[in-house]
């Protein structure tokens, strides 16, 4: 169990999945670099985030809702979640772009059911992912498999953090769409003493 | 690459800036001037009487633009900047190695590395450029001693050892100064560096060209989460930015001092433009002080491959990097500090 001061974003599984380096510049070193990307995730999340809700069809839909979850040390927010007649939570996260390969998307909304759980004591079977670009909604099913590797990746977060150290750049396709690159140097190369003693040459 | 944000400088007297919306609005005698969108501003520097209002002062606080206020002569007075950014134990690496000597020396060589090859290499491009104005002889001399000097910086010295070469350096490099003016020689020679006050009209610009630059370097450490006060080659004093002056020395030829002497050379600022003081005290008109900073704003948006990290990149930009690579070298992604190397 974690204190309320030892919980981590939510969004830093997506930053520790993509790639170390990156999680540990944002939630160690406090850099953060907008890119395109970025803030046009940002806006779309401004949106969504304003805090309210509705009922639909006896569905109640919240979005903008504070979670957290002491076991697992996250604490964030979710962008919508709509509650069944009967009470039961059902997650549903925005994305800017389009569905991936990767299960980073459904690491993070397994993250906010298993935050929902806690805070519910209900059991969230399922959630959605709504990709903005293909206007597509993805059914998430939280099944054993997904709810461990989300508890896995919580806990890699909280040993990176805790480490307080930066690990060394891999360099990698991803660097391109990388927003921190500028801050990460991925092709700075490590050895500087041939390059000052080239300083002096004509 | 990150991108290149302008800097505001303001030296109407009475002036004064208020946030509007998202831009930062300048008035004057009540009368609306400018209008600029914060976003594209990476930093604000006030020149004498102007004021700005604290809704303005909060919103660049938040958006990451620092703001200065220097007296109308350019002499720093204060600096307006929202809660400290970074990261605190990348700070307190940096107190570690600025308080192991081994490791402010191993710092100091590296940062003197870059001093004492830009001075030459200001001096070989003039010797090149301006073979028949110029004592080019001289000048190759002197850039020979430089050279010299680099070549005997050796892993392991002790700082005051260092210490010693950069002065040997530093008066090879001044010894010549005047030989790189090709024009109004008379007016601007220059014999000797003075600075509190500048005592000639060549003192007084790179002064205020100096104060630039340190305004520069100073928000480019603090963005990436250094204390500028704490230096490795600049011990610590009181009220001293003792980072950002070591930062500062590889891109004072380059910035200020190449600068000084085109603007001199072009006949791009003019000796009726200083005025001389009884005592001898020289300092600037305004039309003097607009013209520099045009020339140093238009000079930072020249792009310029980084001879490191083989990217092209604004000279604007190169602080910036700089800061970052003394970040990485502290969090010990690179062996070293590398310096900005102009050529």
């Amino acid at each position: 169990m974690y204190s309320e001061d030892g919980l981590l974003p939510l969004s830093a599984l997506q930053h520790l999945l993509f790639c170390p380096r990156q999680c540990a510049l944002i939630h160690v070193e406090r850099q953060w670099e907008e890119n395109r990307f970025t803030a046009e995730g940002r806006v779309a999340h401004e949106k969504v985030h304003e805090a309210g809700s509705e009922t639909r069809g006896g569905r109640r839909i919240v979005s903008g809702l504070p979670l957290r979850s002491l076991r697992l040390g996250l604490s964030g927010q979710a962008d919508v979640v709509e509650f069944e007649a009967d009470g039961a939570p059902f997650p549903v996260e925005h994305k800017r772009g389009r569905a991936k390969e990767e299960d980073w998307d459904r690491v993070q909304l397994c993250a906010q059911a298993l935050c929902l759980e806690e805070m519910t004591g209900r059991t969230v079977e399922r959630g959605a992912l709504f990709y903005g670009k293909t206007r597509r909604r993805e059914d998430v099913v939280f099944d054993a498999d997904l709810r461990r590797r989300t508890e896995e990746t919580a806990a890699r977060l909280h040993e990176l953090v805790e480490s307080g150290r930066t690990p060394p750049p891999e360099p990698s396709g991803r660097c391109r769409n990388c927003s921190l690159a500028s801050v990460c140097l991925p092709g700075a190369r490590r050895s500087v003493e041939p390059y000052l003693r080239k300083a002096f040459d004509e | 690459m990150k991108h290149y944000l302008n800097t505001l400088y303001v030296t109407t007297q009475g002036a004064y800036l208020a946030k509007d919306g998202e831009c930062v609005l300048v008035r004057v005698e009540g009368e609306d001037r400018l209008r600029l969108p914060i976003h594209g501003l990476g930093g604000i520097v006030c020149f004498g009487q102007v004021s700005c209002s604290p809704f303005l002062l909060g919103h660049c606080a938040e958006n990451g633009v620092g703001v200065s206020f220097l007296t109308e002569r350019g002499r720093f007075l204060a600096r307006v900047q929202g809660p400290v950014s970074g990261n605190v134990l990348l700070r307190r690496e940096q107190y570690r190695r600025a308080d192991d000597p081994a490791a402010s020396a191993a710092a100091a060589r590296c940062l003197l590395t870059g001093k004492i090859a830009n001075c030459r290499a200001v001096l070989l491009r003039t010797a090149r450029d301006h073979e028949d104005k110029v004592n080019a002889g001289a000048l190759r001399g002197a850039a020979e001693r430089l050279a010299d000097c680099g070549r005997r910086l050796d892993p392991g010295l002790p700082l005051d050892v260092l210490r010693g070469i950069e002065g040997e350096a530093g008066n090879a490099y001044f010894e010549v100064f005047d030989h790189l003016l090709t024009n109004q020689k008379e007016e601007f020679r220059f014999s000797v560096r003075s600075r509190r006050p500048p005592l000639d009209r060549i003192n007084c610009l790179l002064s205020f060209l100096y104060a630039l630059l340190a305004h520069d370097v100073r928000s480019a450490l603090e963005s990436v989460g250094l204390d500028p006060a704490v230096g490795f080659l600049h011990r610590d004093r009181p009220g001293r930015p003792g980072l950002a002056l070591d930062l500062m020395e590889e891109f004072r030829p380059v910035l200020a001092d190449r600068l000084a002497l085109s603007l001199v050379n072009l006949g791009q600022v003019q000796a009726r433009g200083f005025r001389v003081e009884e005592n001898g005290a020289v300092r600037m008109d305004d039309d003097t002080r607009k013209a520099v900073l045009v020339a140093y704003q238009k000079r930072k948006q020249e792009e310029m491959r980084h001879p490191f990290l083989d990217e092209k990149a604004p000279l604007g930009l190169m602080p910036y990097l700089q800061a970052l690579l003394f970040a990485r070298w502290l969090r010990g992604d690179l062996d070293g500090y590398p310096p900005f190397l102009w050529r």
